[in-house]
């Protein structure tokens, strides 16, 4: 409940500042954020978070490329293959360079690739999480 | 480049790093950050572990 009402609060404060949330900062940062983990924390001078979120995004990936995990195509027209690329588009550049040098064919013969499969997901999954912080920040909501 | 994680190992280190995003990204101070990160992966690694014992049980 506590979270709330500080969510709230924090929220009509950045409503009653519109040049935080107008300011180029605002779209530049989440956007760089996602294209490439942490980012939208460096050119905020936010360097060991930005760090931390780029090893902790970084480490997923690679780790679910080294389980042979599959990277997911634009559209395979099956719904559950959409959903995984919904996951792994969050990745930014990190997809584009696994499509371009033909990373994550994926193994249904070993185990660990399907748990390979979902670090490459959720790698992008939580480098959205990190480009919507570097909003917060942008924005004023967050220091 | 392939490697070979044994399951717990695998959950551990996705544990690490989602922690460490969550931690980051859900709280504002640095004391918070880190109070967050270490209760999700405790979260994380025992769900982990109460699960195995679980189906250990049922196997049993």
């Amino acid at each position: 409940m506590a979270n709330v009402q500080n969510t709230t609060a924090a929220g009509a404060g950045a409503a009653k500042s519109p040049t935080a949330t107008n300011s180029p900062m605002a779209i530049v940062a989440p956007l760089l954020g996602w294209l490439l983990p942490g980012l939208g924390h460096f050119i905020q001078r936010r360097w060991i978070r930005g760090l931390l979120l780029m090893l902790a995004v970084f480490i997923m990936f690679f780790a679910g490329l080294g389980m042979q995990g599959k990277v997911y195509a634009f559209n395979t027209g099956d719904l559950l293959d959409i959903l995984g690329f919904v996951g792994d588009i969050g990745t930014g550049l990190l997809y584009f360079v696994a499509r371009v040098m033909d990373w994550g064919a994926g193994n249904i013969q070993r185990a660990v690739s399907d748990y390979g499969t979902k670090y490459i997901v959720v790698a992008g999954l939580l480098n959205i999480i990190s480009a919507v912080d570097a909003y917060h920040i942008a924005t004023g909501k967050k220091q | 480049m392939t490697f070979e994680l044994s399951h717990f190992t695998a959950a551990v280190v996705f544990a690490a790093c989602a922690s460490t995003v969550f931690g980051i990204t859900q709280r504002n101070t640095t004391r918070e950050m880190l109070r967050y990160g270490a209760y999700c992966f405790a979260l994380f690694v025992g769900g982990v572990i109460v699960a195995a014992w679980a189906m250990w049980l049922l196997k049993h």
